[in-house]
């Protein structure tokens, strides 16, 4: 479903590469987590599959299309494939929930008897039902982010990307978040997810490539987090670890059918 | 959908941005008049031109009486004199002349009543201060000057005129307003073109999280483009549209109402040369705003 041969990626001409000789394959239905430190190149992959930019080295293919070669007006297309989330939601302030979802289809013109049908059920899905007429300024941060993913998936996409969707949520929240996005996951879609978030990635158990300063380090197809220490910079280390010691969270796990329920675990295992 | 969408976006674009756009069509409106009026003055030239070029040509103007010229030392030229001119024109310049008129002073006279009923400058003229002249019309108009080489000089003729030379000094005029009025077009038409393009930007940076949204759901580029192309090219044609309407007044009050009834003798530009020169406006217009939106759009709304 995505395939990416040998890509390099070099923003600035002379700079250290912010994607080197990566080779991945996601294939079909798979859910995938992308971790790494910051900067490590997580938003860079994502934004290649979208083609926001093109690999300055090495192959691309999203669904089927050569997306390094693609030319220009082709993109539209490529982009209907995909539903992309991220961490600050991106809802138009000036538009109700509704609204919202219901751009995504009008912009690329789809009738008006579509956008009635789809809309409601699409909210529904996303458990948003009865808030359809909110303003995003109206809504908590999760509901936010449903909104968001409503959108992402109102054109039943193949492939949905998020870059850190839970990253400006509380643990509980993005537990929800995360409940979602499996359901979407077993509709048949797949899943990219870049995250920082150590708890979600070492719950769920799903394949997890790992990235440092631009190179797959890791790609473990039932993984944890990974070390702390190697993904986490100084800086940031002191402020994640210094969560209130001793509070033991439980994340009930999330259903997956044909799978056993994940043992819940405790900040300190991990 | 697709319509009503569009449609939706482009009305929003000019609400959020009316002062700018209220700038657009006025810069459209002053630099279209320009060129309009450029385009008027040529046809009003073109008029003139077709009517008095054919009306008069060579004039060769017979001795009067109390004429300087040597060959008038005999007086007001006389029959034989005048035969003698009318043979010349007949032999020799038969293939340059295609026919001749003579206007005796009484038809001189009848013709000068006419035009002024009421005396020239307060002075009542009679028959007497009329000249008699012979008028040639010419196989082709550029020939003059072979014709006045053989006729200039003869006895009895005091004067062989290009009458079209009269009309020269108008048409300078005439031209030299054209330019001015083109240049000012222009220079406005430059004006509009930034106007527009700033116009567009605004609308563009505006709008950013919106195209942003468009361009990741996958909308098609003229699908994210077109709504900032209308809101140009309706500010523009707008203006092209005022500037129709302020031409057709003038023309209407100014040309066919007022200058018209004082000298009547001209034939005018008139309400139909408008309509003929308005498609132009429109088109140049619908150009301004596709350049200037070509321009921007690239910049500010990129795949
Ligand atoms: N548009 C850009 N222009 C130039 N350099 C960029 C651009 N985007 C990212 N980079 C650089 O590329 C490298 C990888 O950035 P990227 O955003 O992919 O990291 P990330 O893993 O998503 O980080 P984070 O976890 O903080 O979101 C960084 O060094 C960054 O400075
Ligand atoms: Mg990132």
């Amino acid at each position: 479903m995505i395939r990416f041969e040998n890509v390099s990626k070099v923003y600035t001409r002379g700079a250290r590469p912010a994607l080197e000789d990566v080779s991945v394959d996601v294939q079909r239905g798979e859910f995938v987590f992308l971790v790494g430190a910051s900067g490590s190149g997580k938003s860079t992959f994502l934004s290649l599959v979208l083609r926001e930019h093109r690999p300055t080295r090495g192959s691309i293919y999203v669904a089927g299309r050569d997306v390094a070669r693609l030319s220009a007006w082709r993109v539209p297309k490529l982009r209907r494939e995909l539903g992309v989330v991220f961490q600050d939601f991106r809802l138009l302030q000036n538009k109700t929930v509704y609204e919202n979802v219901a751009f995504a289809l009008k912009v690329i013109g789809r009738p008006r008897s579509a956008v009635r049908d789809t809309v409601p059920e699409i909210l529904d899905m996303v458990g948003l039902t009865g808030k359809e007429k909110r303003m995003p300024t109206e809504l908590s941060g999760g509901e936010q982010q449903r909104a968001a993913i409503a959108r992402a998936i109102v054109n039943r996409p193949q492939i949905l990307l998020a870059d850190e969707p839970t990253g400006n949520l509380d643990p509980t929240t993005s537990l929800g978040i995360m409940r979602l996005l499996d359901r979407i996951n077993s509709t048949g879609t797949t899943v990219v997810m870049a995250t920082h978030d150590d708890e979600i990635v070492n719950e769920m158990r799903r394949r997890v490539v790992e990235l440092s300063d631009g190179v797959v380090v890791r790609d473990e197809a039932s993984g944890g987090y990974g070390e702390r220490e190697s993904i986490l910079p100084d800086v940031g280390r002191s402020a994640v670890l210094d969560t209130p010691t001793g509070s033991v969270r439980r994340l009930s796990a999330i259903p997956r059918p044909g799978q056993p329920r994940v043992r819940a675990f405790t900040r300190g295992e991990a | 959908m697709r319509f009503q969408f569009v449609a939706g976006e482009v009305a929003a674009g000019l609400r959020r941005n009316t002062t700018m756009v209220v700038a657009v069509v006025l810069v459209t409106f002053v630099s279209l008049t320009f060129v309009g009026a450029a385009a008027l003055l040529q046809s009003q030239i073109g008029k003139l031109k077709d009517d008095w070029y054919d009306l008069v040509q060579v004039s060769v103007f017979l001795c009067p009486t109390g004429s300087l010229m040597p060959t008038c030392a005999a007086g007001e030229a006389t029959d034989d004199q005048i035969d003698a001119v009318r043979d010349v024109i007949d032999t020799e310049l038969a293939d340059e002349v295609e026919a001749v008129y003579v206007e005796t002073k009484a038809e001189a006279f009848d013709a000068f009543t006419e035009r002024y009923p009421n005396g020239y400058q307060g002075t009542q003229l009679t028959e007497d201060d009329m000249q008699a002249s012979l008028r040639l019309e010419l196989a082709d108009p550029e020939q003059f000057a072979v014709v006045s080489d053989v006729l200039t000089g003869r006895d009895g003729v005091e004067l062989v005129e290009d009458q079209r030379a009269v009309f020269e000094p108008l048409f300078r005029t005439l031209n030299v307003a054209t330019l001015l009025a083109a240049g000012l077009a222009g220079v406005m038409l430059l004006a509009a073109v930034l106007l527009i393009t700033t116009t567009i930007r605004l609308s563009a940076v505006s709008r950013r999280k919106e195209t942003e949204i468009m361009r990741l759901v996958g909308a098609s580029n003229l699908f994210v483009q077109l709504p900032f192309l209308l809101e140009g090219a309706i500010a523009a044609v707008t203006g092209a549209l005022l500037a129709c309407l302020g031409l057709w007044l003038a023309v209407r009050f100014l040309v066919t109402d007022w200058l018209e009834r004082s000298v009547d003798w001209v034939a005018y530009v008139d309400s139909g040369d408008v309509l003929t020169v308005a498609p132009f406006l429109v088109l140049v217009a619908v150009a301004l705003a596709a350049v200037s939106s070509v321009v921007t759009l690239n910049r500010y709304t990129r795949i």
